[in-house]
């Protein structure tokens, strides 16, 4: 998260990326922010392939944070 | 059904465009045949020197991506360190012969290029990965050249499980490292981390043989054939139905460009084509008969080349029960990792079974058609994304076929599967090594 940080350039550079063989469909990510994140019928999310809005970045560094199988990331562009 | 590679006829026009390139007019040429018609391997005497003539040639890989072989050749000779060589011989698809049957047919021109290859990309290690049971002759090609001194690396030869996704890039990393040939997820890519944590440069077997002859004859040999944007010539596998209703099973080397009703001389009279394998895309056969084998003109139709499948379905077939086994074949081959992929292909496959079989329920062709869409670009390989695009172009091309079904009829003369399916699915860990 720090290294993160240190990299960061500005609002809008930064997607959020599920690993589909860690997620096992705990469905955190989408209760913490629906904004972005949606569920399959089958409990998987379905990520917004866009640019996080920087108002809507705190909230994805929570749902990265909350994801209980390390699968979500928050990445740069 | 019987592979055959294509006999010699073909006409002075193929001869004087030096066709074929890749398979010997004879088969089962030794290194000493080899050696007399193609001469000594050109080695350029270091690392990257070749690249400029194969980008100037503009290959492209031919296992199915079409991605340019220089790039990668290119990418890993830039890295550091220890780095690694591998001839995916592991041809994935089952409805694909050719690489079998040019591993069979022009062993030596394959390992030639993978010693030009690795020169090339500036690697220590050269590895060739084959399905069991086709390392055969490649072993005795190999002793061949160690015998005669022709191969500057030595070539460890790995194995690779019968699986649809075992030929993979990463699952090929996984499986040459000891593990088991799944797909990984994320990166590096194995361009910079591939086998054991070292730069790797992956290139189908056919796309070494054809670097092989570039690396002789040069670029402007390599773009007599094909066409500007695509050039070369590429190897196809075609399925036909003969008269006698067996299927025919024909592995051919043509220049990219070629109208496919010169591969295909019954496209005409078929019901819909096949183009680009199990992950590819069905075509109407009367459109089809109109297009030729190059990305350009399929990309138009939605189609892609793929590795080179090309199979019509006769027109005493049910498409729709065609395109089920084949959809029950492709989720049963997922690897199971990804949740979109394990949960959605056999929903897909469940659907398309019932849309093949007498008055499917209403809603099942939409939930198909949902799925599809649900499961693309949702995995860590392509399988899920590949799998979609076979099943829609399924259910678009075999529309008037839908009609049909839902009120209990079907055309379908003949029972008999058209299309190849390996027998058995994996059950335990032990079939992904």
């Amino acid at each position: 998260m720090a290294d993160y940080q240190a990299r960061r350039s500005g609002p809008g550079t930064r997607t959020l990326r599920v690993n589909p063989i860690a997620c096992t469909g705990h469905g955190v990510c989408a209760e913490l922010l629906p904004e972005l994140i949606a569920t399959d019928e089958w409990g998987y999310p379905i990520i917004d392939p866009r640019p996080v809005p920087y108002a809507l970045e705190p909230e994805a560094r929570r749902a990265v944070a909350a994801c209980p199988a390390l699968a979500l990331r928050l990445v740069r562009e | 059904m019987t592979t055959m590679a294509e006999p010699a006829a073909g006409g002075a026009a193929r001869q004087a465009a030096g066709l074929p390139r890749l398979l010997p007019t004879a088969p089962g040429q030794d290194l000493r045949a080899h050696l007399a018609r193609h001469g000594p391997v050109p080695y350029r005497g270091g690392a990257g020197l070749l690249i400029p003539d194969v980008r100037a040639a503009g290959l492209t890989g031919r296992g199915g991506a079409a991605f340019p072989t220089h790039r990668k050749l290119a990418i890993v000779a830039a890295a550091r360190g220890r780095k690694v060589v591998v001839g995916n011989g592991a041809e994935s698809e089952p409805a694909s012969r050719k690489d079998a049957v040019l591993l069979r047919d022009a062993p030596h021109l394959v390992l030639d290029g993978l010693q030009l290859a690795a020169e090339a990309a500036g690697a220590a290690e050269a590895v060739l990965y084959l399905h069991r049971g086709e390392h055969r002759a490649l072993l005795r090609a190999l002793a061949e050249r160690h015998a005669a001194g022709v191969d500057r690396l030595p070539v460890a030869v790995a194995e690779a499980p019968p699986r649809f996704l075992a030929g993979q890039e990463t699952a090929l990393v996984s499986r040459i490292g000891g593990g088991p040939a799944l797909p990984t997820f994320g990166l590096p890519r194995v361009s910079q981390r591939g086998v054991a944590g070292a730069p790797t440069c992956v290139q189908n077997v056919e796309t070494l043989a054809h670097l092989a002859l570039i690396a002789r004859y040069g670029p402007r040999w390599f773009r007599a054939a094909g066409t500007a944007a695509e050039p070369g010539t590429m190897l196809t596998t075609t399925y036909e139905a003969a008269a006698d209703g067996e299927t025919r099973c024909l592995v051919a080397e043509a220049p990219i460009g070629t109208p496919l009703a010169d591969l295909l001389p019954g496209l005409a009279g078929a019901q819909a084509l096949l183009v680009g394998g199990f992950h590819g895309t069905w075509l109407p056969a009367h459109r089809a008969a109109a297009l030729t084998l190059d990305n350009e003109t399929l990309g138009r139709h939605g189609a892609a080349l793929g590795a080179g499948v090309l199979a019509a379905l006769p027109d005493d077939r049910c498409g729709l029960t065609e395109a089920a086994r084949v959809t029950w074949y492709l989720a049963a081959e997922s690897a199971g990792q990804c949740g979109p992929c394990l949960n959605g292909l056999p929903r897909i496959a469940a659907a398309m079974a019932e849309l093949a079989g007498p008055r499917p329920r209403g809603n099942t062709r939409r939930d198909a058609e949902r799925w599809a869409g649900l499961v693309t670009g949702r995995g860590a390989c392509h399988h899920p994304d590949g799998t979609a695009r076979f099943v829609r172009s399924a259910l678009v091309t075999f529309g008037p076929e839908l009609s049909r079904h839902s009120r209990g009829q079907c055309s379908a003369r003949g029972r008999r599967p058209f299309l190849p399916l390996p027998d058995g699915v994996p059950t335990t860990d032990d079939d992904w090594m």
